[in-house]
Formats: C-alpha cells, sequence, structure tokens
C-alpha cells in the first residue's frame, strides 16, 4: 500500500512528466488551447499510460530483451486505437478538438519511457500506479498550462468567464505563439527555482528519465526519452560530431 | 487525380500556412535539440525531407492497397508506426552500402528521425483529409520543407543570440522558445496567402 502511494507521489509532484523532467512537450504544447482540451488530453494519455505499464509488466518475462522496444510499441499503439475508437464513440466533441493528436499519443515519449524504466523491470500492480501517478501529473500540468492560456487568451476558466468585461484579452496566447511563450516563462521558472536551490546546496544531478542519468546533462541526443539539453555550449552538436566521426 | 492547382494549395499551405512545428507542434525534439549551427540544421532538414517523402509514399501506398481492401483502416496507427520504423532502419542500411556519400551527409541524423513525431503525424493527417497517393506525397515533402525552413531560420538567429547577454534564467532553453514564439508570429502572416 505504502509503495501505491510512493508511486502517485512521484509521479505528481517530485519526477511530474512535464514540470520536472520536461517529457512530451508536442502534446503539452499543441493541446493546451483550453484548460478542457488540457484535461482530456492528460486523461486520455493517463489511461493509455496506466494500462500500457500494467500489460507490459504482465509480459515482462515473455517478451524477450532485443525486441523489447517493437513488442511496447506495439501494446502502447493497440492501447491508443482503442482509446481512440472509444472517444469517437463517446465523446465526439473531445476526439474532433485532439484531432491528430490523439494517435500521436504513440510517440509520446513519456509512455515509452516508463514502460523502459519502470513497467519492464517492476511488478504489475506499482506499475499501473506509476502510470497512473505520471498520468495524473502530466494532467494536471496540461489543466494548468490550459488554464493559464485560456485566461489570458479568452479570459475564460473552462468556458466560464472569470474576468471583468474591462480585461481585453491577449487573443495570442491562445493561439500557436503563445503556447512558446508560456513554455519559455515555464523553463525560466524552473531555471530560476534550480539556481536558488543549487544555492542553498540541494543537488539536482538525481533527476532524470528514469535511465539513471540526468537528463539535463545527458549528451545522447538519439535518446527518445529526452527533450532537450540545456547545457546550451555542448551537448547535441557535439554528440552528433562524435558520431559521425 | 488530383489536379496541379490543388497540388500547388497543398504544396504552399502544408509549407508555410500551417507550418509543421510552428503551428502544429509536431517534431518539436529535433527542432529544438539538432538547431544550434545551421549546417547541422541544413542536415537534419535535408533527412528529414527525405524521411518523411519517402513514408508518406509508404503509408499511402499500405493504406490504399493493404489496410483499405482489408477493412482494418482502424490499424492505422499501429501499422504506420511500424512501417516508419521498419522504413528509417531500412533506408539507413540502404543508404550505408549503395550511396556512402548521401550516408556521410544523412546518416547521423536518420536515427534521431524515428523518435520524430511529424513523420508519424503527416502519415495520419494524410489519411484523415482523404489525400490520394499523390497528393499524400506532396504533403509530406511540403511540410519537411516547412520543417527545414523553420529549423534552418531558428539555427541562424540562434547563431547569433550566441553572444548576447541573457538574464540567467533565460539562458539556453527558455530563450530559443521565445525565439520560436516570435517566429510563429511571424509565419501567422503567411495565413492571409490563399
Amino acid at each position: 500500500m505504502n509503495k501505491v502511494g510512493e508511486r502517485l507521489y512521484n509521479g505528481i509532484v517530485k519526477e511530474n512528466p512535464t514540470f520536472v523532467l520536461m517529457l512530451g512537450m508536442c502534446p503539452t504544447l499543441a493541446v493546451t488551447t483550453s484548460a478542457m482540451n488540457g484535461l482530456g488530453m492528460g486523461l486520455t494519455t493517463m489511461v493509455v499510460l496506466a494500462l500500457s505499464n500494467l500489460i507490459i509488466s504482465l509480459l515482462r518475462k515473455i517478451i524477450p530483451n532485443r525486441v523489447r522496444i517493437p513488442a511496447f510499441i506495439v501494446i502502447i499503439a493497440s492501447f491508443v486505437t482503442a482509446v481512440q475508437l472509444l472517444l469517437e464513440a463517446y465523446i465526439p466533441a473531445l476526439n474532433k478538438s485532439l484531432g491528430v493528436y490523439i494517435p500521436l499519443i504513440v510517440v509520446n515519449c513519456i509512455i515509452l519511457g516508463r514502460a523502459e524504466s519502470y513497467a519492464y523491470s517492476n511488478s504489475p500492480i506499482p506499475s499501473l500506479f506509476d502510470g497512473l501517478g505520471m498520468g495524473l501529473g502530466f494532467t494536471v500540468a496540461l489543466t494548468c498550462i490550459g488554464a493559464v492560456r485560456e485566461l489570458l487568451g479568452a479570459g475564460e476558466l473552462f468556458g466560464l468567464g472569470l474576468l471583468p468585461e474591462s480585461f481585453e484579452p491577449v487573443r495570442i496566447f491562445g493561439q500557436a505563439p503563445g503556447a512558446f511563450f508560456v513554455l519559455a516563462a515555464l523553463v525560466a521558472l524552473q531555471n530560476y527555482v534550480k539556481g536558488i536551490r543549487k544555492k542553498a546546496g540541494k543537488s539536482y544531478e538525481k533527476i532524470g528519465s528514469g535511465c539513471g542519468e540526468d537528463c539535463a546533462h545527458c549528451s545522447d541526443t538519439s535518446c527518445g526519452k529526452r527533450f532537450y539539453d540545456t547545457n546550451a555550449q555542448t551537448g547535441g552538436q557535439e554528440a552528433l560530431g562524435k558520431e559521425g566521426k | 487525380m488530383e489536379s496541379v492547382k490543388e497540388l500547388l494549395v497543398i504544396l504552399i499551405s502544408s509549407s508555410l500556412i500551417s507550418n509543421v512545428v510552428l503551428s502544429q507542434f509536431l517534431g518539436l525534439c529535433p527542432f529544438l535539440g539538432v538547431s544550434k549551427k545551421t549546417n547541422t540544421a541544413a542536415g537534419m532538414g535535408t533527412a528529414v525531407i527525405f524521411v518523411i517523402t519517402l513514408a508518406s509514399a509508404v503509408a499511402g501506398l499500405i493504406y490504399k492497397f493493404v489496410l483499405q481492401p482489408l477493412h482494418a483502416e482502424y490499424l492505422k496507427t499501429i501499422v504506420f508506426i511500424l512501417v516508419i520504423a521498419a522504413l528509417v532502419q531500412f533506408v539507413e542500411m540502404f543508404l550505408r552500402k549503395a550511396m556512402p556519400a548521401l550516408y556521410e551527409a544523412l546518416g547521423v541524423y536518420l536515427p534521431l528521425i524515428t523518435t520524430n513525431c511529424a513523420v508519424l503525424g503527416v502519415a495520419i493527417t494524410n489519411v484523415q483529409k482523404e489525400y490520394g497517393i499523390l497528393a499524400g506525397i506532396v504533403n509530406g515533402f511540403a511540410t519537411a520543407v516547412g520543417f527545414t525552413i523553420a529549423i534552418v531560420i531558428l539555427a541562424g538567429i540562434r547563431e547569433k543570440l550566441e553572444y548576447n547577454d541573457i538574464p540567467g534564467p533565460f539562458r539556453g532553453m527558455p530563450t530559443v522558445l521565445l525565439t520560436a514564439g516570435l517566429m510563429a508570429i511571424a509565419f501567422c502572416g503567411f495565413s492571409g496567402l490563399l
């Protein structure tokens, strides 16, 4: 029971996939035009993540190590297809507003990342709750970003007018450029907090995507689980140069 | 069969108006990760053009001649992702054997493309918009050209930004994201084109 709670806390707070690990940025930017869309996308991803974690964990002794990635992809893609058909049948409005991003859950690096780093080496129940925790963390993050963008871009929250009439909505936050600006502010905030924490003597070296490495200081650009390298001077280019030689 | 005019409309709208990274947010990881120098960005762009054009052709053929006759359209997500993953591997092996010069230029970028969601995104968009095979290939090519335009421009700006004095927390990724946001505003200007 303790492990279940620990997994949920880990996913929602300690290793929040969006705010801490910075994974799965494509859907994060694309669907957060409103809080409702963010919530829908988050919950859809959570269902796929929890179920694929459970199945992969159940099958972990059967799947041979060498073909594990294609096997994971087939399992994840099957759940995505099932969820998409369910959405089409029962919540067509959400399916329409999320559009192409529902099938693209397959290539969301959070899901493959959790399969590889947690579900493939742990028993089913903790894996299920790891998926639920990570999915809830993702949902919370998407809903927050969606709420900020909806509030600034349309003056509404979940479709309800909250701000006074005199507030002039900044339309650009509801459109594509606004997504980049909100994420830029978010990453800057994260850097700022990290700077304060570092001064206080806390280490951030341990935070990683589950491969045991720290994403922010890892130079393996071909790793599907990473999002970017914060180390602007080195990293990606050098790794590419090395591979080229 | 699609008329030339329709193909031209697809070409312009997919490459400029609804740019794949700046308005659809597909393929953000390589867009932000491999955009530090213009020549690597151009290499990545070329590899993406090559793979996406090929992938949309193969995915279109499989959808039309395998999935539709079997009434298994609902399997498209699974089939497309496996086909793309296999295709990238195959292209890498083929280039290494048959065209070493091209492999030298594009080879390092190929493994990075398997995780690029733009490839799967284009294949699925082609099906959703009910494009024919030729229109699908044109759409794939145009999308990839749009990606290349965006990544090369961003790399050019980043080369200049390198020497600027930026406030601490905004160094690195936040600046790049702000740049991308401004580019997205600029690309909004294309929406009056058609």
